[in-house]
């Protein structure tokens, strides 16, 4: 079937979202979502970033739908058009988003040890304002102790539920969700647990703020600070590839693999990520590229470097080649060739 | 007078017993579809009838149950929305304690239409007596040979069961009804799949409120036919109303659609006038979540026609002029009212209920009880009516479910009808620093010195 994003048609195989034809047009066209993950079934839905304006149902229906659509929830018809980027509606629907997320979220991005890889400050940036409406103190939680790997931070939550899905799919046992309603929602553990699946680590990588974060991480570096390279182990857990993050030549973090939307190619257990920071752990594939306007990227090395010649002397003498040109007397003609410099 | 359909045996002594019930007509309906009808006859007898689901929405019945998935092959369900959670709205409280045998008889033959061996009633938390009521209702109706394994040898299963929420509003909205069901947090789930198609452990559901499956009964015994007759062009047969308020006779009425507003307010057969003969200021006629309305549009449209209890009178005009028939929770306010205090009420409720699974419904609701708040107590801003206006229309139409356009709605149209009860607490906070400041000096006493400031 074929689908119109932003004016740019794509042919998708039944089934697809909105979200995932936009992705496969890529650019601009591709909503910011929060909440949604590929490599999560049931995610999606929840922080209404993906809105879009089906401006046309389909062939067969063409009537546009009343409201935003969330696009990552909203399957294609065939002839579907849809306006994401181009529409001023779906604008200011993500504008209103984003305020709505930052007025309880604490701007605590210069101590925030996911400032650099996190989502909601890429949303901001391109949709948020520079002053806030916001006057009423902003909410907040007792901290608290979810176990030895992972730091929660409930005041920078957004709810997106990536966590529990993650903890629902991929471990054995959830000992966490979410509590109480509203804006005092929460995710906590049942009863002071403590999280320590082997594969709760991936909750690290999947949250899309800094609420939850890595303890063995916390406070090391600033992730622009970082190398990171694509290495592998032999793991009897998981795929064994990952990302490791170096400071000169010390193993400072180890994540999964993500890809340009953010989310990681292949979830990776608790050993690969907490407990093997040596060098010697690992082969190193080779250095990891990310997109061009990352902060990450500031550190960049995997640009080919080019071979920049300064022609400083020439530069220079033409400056001076100009002034004798000036100051010479018409009876004395110049004449480059004799002339002693 | 208005012909009573639901509450016509509601004052016959005992009705609450399954004898007293069954000897004065009950489950005649039962018989009559189960011997003489098929299931699809009901669902057409239910669709002639124009009956409208009475939970807020007010969607036909009768097409909802046709969208019902009988191909699937799998086992179907209905379920009673009982989770009555709407401030101003007690209706199927009514109902369901003084003739619970009337829903029981609904739900056996709305499930016989529908194809449903095992139904739910999901009733709100806090309704524990009345749980206990349908309960005992319900072992009667099935001692009795009403319920089981081939009812009155047709052939037909049915299970009922009453579920006890935990006591949130949002599990009202049918998607969360059926998490909750399912025994999961009461997050409404995003549409589609329609629970026609996968509802209840994904299996096809229809989900209805107590008063549509009450008025199902009397459709099968008399024929939709003659229900369509009662009422006013789509808003057909008669209407619960829960009405409360600054009234003679608060209580429940069961009124036919189309009675005019003004009779409903003022007949001694309804609500008798205002209490205290004090004037009347404002009305919300479907429950909290629909728009506020001010004196001048309760009797008359904007277009100057009489305002009738249906659901095309009431919201005539949009919300600019309108409102909603919704759940039909009445609720009458006198000029002591305060409607910001009021809205602020409604916004608090709104901001505890928010299950805080979308993101404008969490902190939205949040960020406009803060505004509400501070307005009433005296430290609003003159920036903050524009900011009220605006948050509201950024959660409106945003969100998973209508839980966000219940909570925008209210504050929109209070602003929009009150703006200068705002302006007024906004300018003078020293007035408003009595909790009941209207009580003594009514708004339309002070009203000038919003006027004045202005000039």
């Amino acid at each position: 079937m074929k689908v119109t994003i932003d004016g740019q048609e794509i042919e998708v195989e039944a089934g697809t979202t909105i979200l995932q034809a936009a992705r496969m047009i890529g650019g601009d066209v591709v909503p910011p979502a929060m909440c949604y993950y590929s490599k999560l079934k049931g995610s999606g839905g929840k922080c209404r970033c993906c809105l879009v304006d089906v401006t046309k149902g389909s062939d067969a229906d063409p009537r546009p739908m009343p409201k935003l659509m969330a696009s990552c929830v909203t399957g294609c018809q065939d002839g579907m058009e849809i306006a994401s980027k181009a529409s001023p509606r779906v604008q200011e629907a993500r504008k209103s988003v984003t305020e709505f997320l930052l007025i309880n979220h604490p701007l605590d991005c210069p101590i925030c040890d996911q400032a650099g890889e996190c989502d909601l400050q890429n949303l901001s940036f391109e949709h948020g304002k520079s002053a806030s409406r916001f006057i009423e103190e902003k909410r907040t939680f007792e901290p608290e102790d979810i176990g030895p790997n992972i730091q929660l931070h409930m005041n920078r939550c957004i709810l997106c539920q990536r966590c529990v899905q993650v903890a629902d799919q991929l471990t054995d046992n959830r000992v966490h969700g979410v509590l109480d309603r509203g804006d005092h929602a929460n995710i906590s553990t049942c009863i002071s647990k403590a999280i320590d699946n082997e594969f709760s680590g991936n909750m690290i990588d999947v949250c899309p703020v800094g609420a939850l974060t890595d303890k063995t991480f916390r406070f090391k570096s600033r992730v622009w600070f970082n190398k990171p390279f694509n290495a592998h182990r032999d793991c009897d857990k998981c795929c064994g590839k990952t990302t490791v993050w170096m400071f000169g030549n010390e193993i400072q973090r180890v994540t999964g693999r993500k890809d340009e939307f953010h989310e990681v190619e292949e979830f990776i257990c608790n050993t690969c990520r907490f407990d093997k920071k040596e060098v010697s752990d690992w082969v190193i594939e080779g250095p990891r590229e990310f997109e061009k306007d990352s902060v990450i990227n500031q550190n960049n090395y995997t640009r080919p470097i080019e071979k920049v010649e300064i022609d400083t002397e020439k530069n220079i003498l033409f400056g001076r080649d100009q002034d004798r040109k000036k100051i010479s007397m018409a009876s004395i003609p110049l004449d480059t060739n004799n002339q002693k410099s | 007078m208005s012909q009573k359909i639901l509450l016509d045996k509601i004052n016959i002594p005992g009705i609450k017993t399954y004898e007293v019930y069954r000897a004065n007509g009950g489950y005649a309906s039962v018989e009559k579809a189960l011997k003489t009808l098929t299931p699809d006859e009901v669902v057409e007898e239910v669709k002639t009838s124009g009956l409208r689901g009475r939970g807020g929405a007010g969607f036909p019945a009768g097409m909802k149950w046709s969208f019902i998935d009988k191909k699937s092959g799998k086992p179907r369900h209905l379920v009673c929305n009982a989770d009555e959670s709407e401030p101003g709205t007690f209706k199927d409280r009514y109902l369901m304690e003084f003739i619970p045998h009337l829903l029981i008889e609904g739900m056996i033959t709305s499930s016989y239409a529908l194809g449903a061996n095992r139904s739910y009633i999901y009733i709100r938390g806090e309704y524990m007596w009345v749980f206990k009521i349908l309960e005992r209702a319900i072992a009667e109706a099935k001692a009795a040979g009403w319920l089981g394994k081939n009812i009155l040898g047709s052939g037909f299963d049915l299970e009922l069961y009453v579920h006890c929420g935990a006591g949130a509003y949002i599990c009202g909205e049918e998607t969360a009804l059926i998490e909750s069901l399912e025994g999961k947090r009461g997050n409404p789930r995003i549409k589609p799949p329609f629970p026609a198609v996968s509802g209840l452990w994904a299996n096809p559901t229809v989900v209805n409120n107590v008063e549509t499956i009450a008025a199902v009964p009397w459709i099968v015994n008399n024929s939709g036919a003659d229900y369509a007759k009662i009422g006013i062009g789509r808003s057909t047969g008669t209407k619960l109303i829960s009405a409360s308020g600054h009234i003679k006779n608060p209580g429940v009425y069961e009124i036919e659609l189309g009675l005019s507003v003004y009779e409903f307010m003022n007949s001694d057969e309804y609500l008798g006038g205002m209490s205290s003969d004090r004037p009347l200021k404002a009305f919300v006629p479907g429950g909290s979540s629909v728009p506020v309305l001010p004196a001048h549009l309760i009797y008359k449209t904007a277009a100057g026609e009489d305002r009738l209890m249906t659901y095309e009178s009431l919201s005539d005009g949009g919300f600019a002029t309108g409102s909603m028939l919704g759940s039909g929770g009445f609720i009458v306010y006198n000029d002591t009212s305060c409607i910001v205090r009021n809205t602020w009420n409604f916004s608090r409720f709104y901001h505890h209920e928010s299950c805080g699974q979308c993101t404008p419904c969490r902190e939205g609701t949040g960020w406009m009880e803060k505004v509400l708040h501070r307005i009433e107590n005296g430290h609003g801003r003159e920036e903050d009516i524009e900011l009220l206006l605006s948050i509201q229309s950024k959660i409106e139409g945003n969100t998973i479910c209508p839980l966000g356009d219940a909570a925008a709605w209210p504050v929109a149209a209070a602003i929009r009808h009150f703006r200068d009860e705002f302006e007024y607490h906004i300018r003078f906070p020293e007035k408003i620093k009595n909790r009941d400041h209207f009580v003594a000096e009514p708004f339309e006493k002070v009203k000038h010195l919003v006027a004045k400031q202005e000039v």
